[in-house]
């Protein structure tokens, strides 16, 4: 995968373009990409990759005129016109779930094909998911992997809290990132998506991990409600981030789209 | 100087096994600790500390506002404020305030800010908090990254509603209002002072510093720990070529308890310091700062919100919290030096006392009260002689006011004029 930028309207806006095959545009959850680079790359092997960043996210430019859900859905469908592309395949995990879901209601006769991957943007009272902008980073991996010991390993990989210097390069990323996130998300991550759902006209793939304790299974039928003719696939043996946990799973789903 | 009495209100009644039981006083705090009935007791308690401090020669009294706050009672500090308005005379009221960007239409605080003034004659110190994270975001739900901005364009509303003489439309991103025309308006003009409390961000030292507004830093770490932060604010102050540096452009509060001796204190006063530093100020750091409410800027000033300070969890004695300033407390010489000490090297004039400590009982915050109005605060009043006039920074009261309860006795009234007998 090669990282590029790419010109918009408003803003500058880092990109992975990768493989070939039908195009696939993927957007990323509000951890970002990171964890999802070997998926990507496996994901490339079957498509042409193209996973644009949230602003803020990476090293990208933050872009303060993106203030709620509307502007989020207009910028990322200015990205796909400006990386030339034409109903191409629509993936997008959690938040970019989110952000897909909306794109596809908002232009139904713009996307035919949707693959959403444990998407937020519902909520039901009766499972509320739990508050990530309130979250210790060791309190992390207990919500997003199916295994949560091998999941704070990978996290913590990264580097040491305890060191200043970390912790605020640390706290930087995460201003930027989950602070752009958090215009979508926080501090219910619902913004009116559910009374939209129904003019999505895409062939549609819910894929979710069976072991999701973040946004727990029951939310693939409430959005199989919502969609007409949505198709779930369950993946077993995997949490939120099922993209990370089980890739080749996660991309057997999305290839039905082709 | 400028002494404003400082009644944060916390609730008296947390267990001793707080902590281990609880994650957090603030946020999601377990709601059965509250006691109505006996809340009773506590609110009319605090108001009457607060009365009561108002009648000893401190310049003002003080409230301000926090949400799902164990250790601090008012939601609504107009509320406590204008029942103060009516109970007090000529101490100033202030408010630090009111969090602007969580009010819908944030008019609402030009209003009340209005009334209060109108009521206390002029009495009205009026603080605009951008408000922490626990209370802005997680309690009230602003989004993060858009509180600065949201709060900027509160701020200007209000203005402009004090401001303006005829009714105006206002097109605002968070807020819009085809006829802004306030009523009633403030007495104090063009407005009443306004104190901006901050946690170090330098947008809000800037911000403080173009509007001439009085930076006010309400940590509980005290002045020793508060002095790197005071002095960013002075090196900005330069930096940006205020025409000043002034005092009064700057506050402080800082926690005191006087006794006759040091270790009078100590007896007197120990316990309900701890029940605040170790009991009060238990707040989950998940709540601390909600991604995107602080600037990249501030973080990589390295300005953390003092609930994030791994130091504010662990149980601190008596001695340490005294030896590092976070508390002021000892014989009435003792305090007045380290006071002195505090103005000084932080070049604040106006000091927030926080003398009504954690479940410090009213016999005991009535005598520190005393004392400190008696026999420390005479002797610091004339710190900053060259500033002595600077009155930009406190209110404007009417020189006469009007005396609640005085209507006329009942028996003496005659016939009113134009009702016929």
């Amino acid at each position: 995968m090669e990282l590029k930028t790419i010109q918009t309207e408003r803003v500058p806006v880092r990109y992975y373009e990768g493989g070939s095959g039908q195009p696939l545009v993927f957007l990323h959850g509000a951890g970002g990409l990171d964890l999802d680079l070997g998926f990507l790359d496996a994901l490339a092997e079957r498509f042409h990759v193209y996973a644009p960043l949230v602003p803020g996210y990476g090293d990208s430019e933050e872009c303060g005129e993106l203030r709620d859900m509307l502007d989020f859905t207009l910028h990322t469908w200015d990205v796909v016109e400006r990386l030339g592309l034409r109903n191409p395949i629509l993936a997008g995990f959690s938040m970019g779930g989110m952000i897909a879901s909306e794109m596809a209601a908002i232009a139904p006769n713009d996307v035919s094909r949707l693959a959403l991957i444990a998407p937020a943007g519902l909520w039901l009272d009766e499972h509320p998911i739990p508050d990530i902008f309130a979250m210790l980073p060791y309190e992390l991996p207990g919500y997003l992997f199916y295994d949560p010991e091998a999941g704070a390993k990978i996290m913590s990989a990264g580097g040491d809290l305890s060191d200043p210097k970390f912790l605020q390069a640390f706290l930087v990323q995460n201003a930027r990132q989950l602070g752009a996130a958090g215009k979508i998300l926080f501090p219910i991550p619902e913004r009116g998506l559910g009374s939209r759902l129904y003019r999505i006209k895409a062939k549609t793939m819910l894929i979710w991990g069976a072991g999701d304790k973040l946004i727990p299974p029951v939310y693939a039928q409430a959005f199989q409600r919502g969609i007409a003719g949505a198709e779930v696939v369950m993946i077993p043996r995997a949490g939120h981030v099922a993209p990370f946990e089980k890739p080749a799973e996660v991309i057997g789903a999305l290839a039905r789209l082709q | 100087m400028r002494f404003t009495w400082f009644n944060l209100m916390p609730w008296p009644y947390l267990p001793d096994d707080f902590r281990e039981k609880n994650r957090s006083v603030w946020v999601d705090i377990d709601s059965r600790l509250f006691d109505p009935a006996k809340s009773n007791d506590v609110y009319n308690g605090y108001l009457d500390m607060l009365e009561y401090a108002g009648t000893l020669g401190f310049d003002g009294i003080g409230v301000n506002e926090h949400h799902q706050n164990a250790y601090g009672l008012m939601p609504s500090p107009n509320l406590i404020a204008a029942s103060l308005a009516r109970r007090t005379d000529d101490v100033a009221l202030v408010v630090l305030g009111a969090s602007i960007a969580l009010y819908n239409p944030p008019l609402r605080v030009a209003e009340e800010f209005a009334m209060l003034d109108c009521i206390s004659g002029g009495r009205l110190v009026a603080g605009f908090p951008v408000g922490t994270s626990m209370d802005t975001n997680y309690c009230y739900g602003t989004i993060p990254a858009l509180t600065r901005e949201k709060y900027k364009e509160a701020h200007e509303l209000i203005k402009r509603a004090w401001a303006e003489r005829e009714p105006f439309a206002f097109n605002g991103r968070y807020t819009k209002l085809r006829y802004v025309n306030l009523w009633p308006r403030p007495i104090q003009q063009p407005h009443p002072p306004i104190h901006i409390p901050g946690g170090g961000s330098l947008e809000t030292f800037d911000f403080c510093i173009d509007n001439t507004y009085s930076y006010s830093y309400l940590s509980f770490g005290g002045y020793i720990r508060g002095q790197a932060l005071m002095q960013g604010y002075w090196d900005r102050v330069a930096e940006r070529n205020a025409p000043d540096t002034s005092p009064y452009r700057a506050g402080f509060a800082q926690t005191i308890c006087v006794a006759d001796t040091d270790a009078e204190a100590e007896r007197l006063y120990a316990k309900h310091v701890s029940y605040f530093y170790n009991r009060c100020l238990h707040v989950y750091p998940g709540f601390a700062d909600a991604p995107g409410y602080r600037t990249i800027k501030t973080i990589q000033k390295g300005i953390l919100s003092q609930y994030a300070a791994n130091s504010m969890f662990q149980q601190l004695p008596w001695k340490e919290l005294v030896d590092n300033g976070s508390v002021i407390a000892g014989s009435p010489e003792t305090v007045r030096q380290r006071m002195e000490d505090l103005i000084k090297k932080l070049h604040v004039g106006n000091i927030f006392c926080l003398m009504q400590i954690g479940d410090m009982p009213k016999d005991k915050c009535m005598h520190s009260t005393r004392l400190f109005a008696e026999k420390v605060m005479p002797k610091l009043r004339n710190v900053f002689p060259e500033y002595a006039d600077d009155g930009r920074f406190w209110c404007k009261p009417l020189a006469k006011r009007a005396k609640p309860g005085a209507l006329p006795v009942e028996s003496e009234l005659g016939s009113p004029v134009g009702v016929e007998s």
